[in-house]
């Protein structure tokens, strides 16, 4: 038997034990990701897309890098976060449930990094 | 006094303790509980199609993160790799796919505008809560044809 009185127990918990970071990151990204997204599709309907110079120039163009760095960030971290929530929704079983959260973690990683990496090289191009 | 008292102590323990033969109505740890999402037991309502999709566009739009770090990468590899991602893009099955891309992101964005609403204590009486999601409704509506004209419109080439 534990000797934890039960409000110790409960402190800074919520309903999955894990209290409200979750919930704050969520709604912090949704926030960010709302003058970011809307910055990046006006850009890309007065983009020419099919040419490759004018877009590389964009994408590197004054503080363009940093912006698309951060909505690749904020996209990368809301939508881990979601698809989280629906995970633990729906995969009731405990090892199949572990192996998705982790998979859905590793894939966003790796969606950011990758993203973070052609920014970088594309902005950076200029330098070398 | 005191056989009342006793009376009392033993009617409380009989009420903590687990009757014999008999399951609690709180699941003990260990049991199967219900989890959430249980949505048999409501009564149907359009806002709660709103609430669904909500979930549905998200899960769409990560797997839209997916074409965006290509298109990145596809710049950040040089013009050959480029040209060869415009091309896709071009294609009717991608084009189809940015589109519901474009549409889910309307929703989603919309939809989460009245999220971030509702979390800051905003319109959350039943009445406000219907009338702006018809709002979102149209709005993302207009933002989908929006979205179908940039791609489909009377340019033709497509993005």
């Amino acid at each position: 038997m534990s000797l934890r009185s039960p409000l110790a127990a409960v402190l800074g918990r919520g309903a999955a034990g894990e209290g409200a970071a979750h919930w704050w990151a969520q709604r912090a990204s949704a926030l960010a990701l709302v003058p970011l997204t809307l910055w990046f599709l006006l850009s890309l309907t007065r983009l020419p897309l099919d040419d490759y110079a004018a877009v590389t120039l964009w994408m590197a163009n004054g503080t363009n890098p940093l912006w698309l760095a951060l909505l690749l960030v904020a996209l990368c971290f809301h939508s881990r976060l979601g698809v989280q929530v629906v995970i633990e929704d729906y995969v009731h079983s405990g090892a199949l449930k572990f192996a998705a959260l982790l998979l859905n973690s590793a894939a966003h990683l790796l969606l950011a990094g990758t993203g973070l990496y052609a920014v970088l090289r594309i902005a950076l191009r200029g330098l070398t | 006094m005191a056989i009342g008292n006793t009376r009392a102590a033993a009617l409380i323990s009989e009420a903590r303790e687990d009757p014999p033969g008999r399951e609690r109505p709180l699941s003990p740890p260990g049991r199967e509980r219900p989890l959430s999402p249980h949505l048999s037991v409501y009564r149907f309502m359009y806002t709660m199609v709103l609430s669904i999709l909500h979930r549905f566009t998200g899960v769409v739009l990560a797997v839209g993160l997916c074409a965006l770090v290509y298109w990145l990468m596809s710049a950040a590899a040089g013009e050959s790799a480029y040209g060869q991602a415009a091309w896709l893009f071009r294609g009717w099955p991608i084009r189809l796919l940015l589109l519901a891309w474009l549409a889910s992101y309307c929703f989603h964005f919309l939809n989460g505008l009245r999220h971030l609403a509702w979390d800051a204590g905003l319109g959350l009486e039943r009445a406000q809560a219907r009338r702006s999601g018809t709002v979102v409704v149209v709005l993302a509506v207009v933002g989908f044809v929006l979205a179908a004209w940039a791609l489909f419109g009377s340019r033709g080439g497509g993005p």
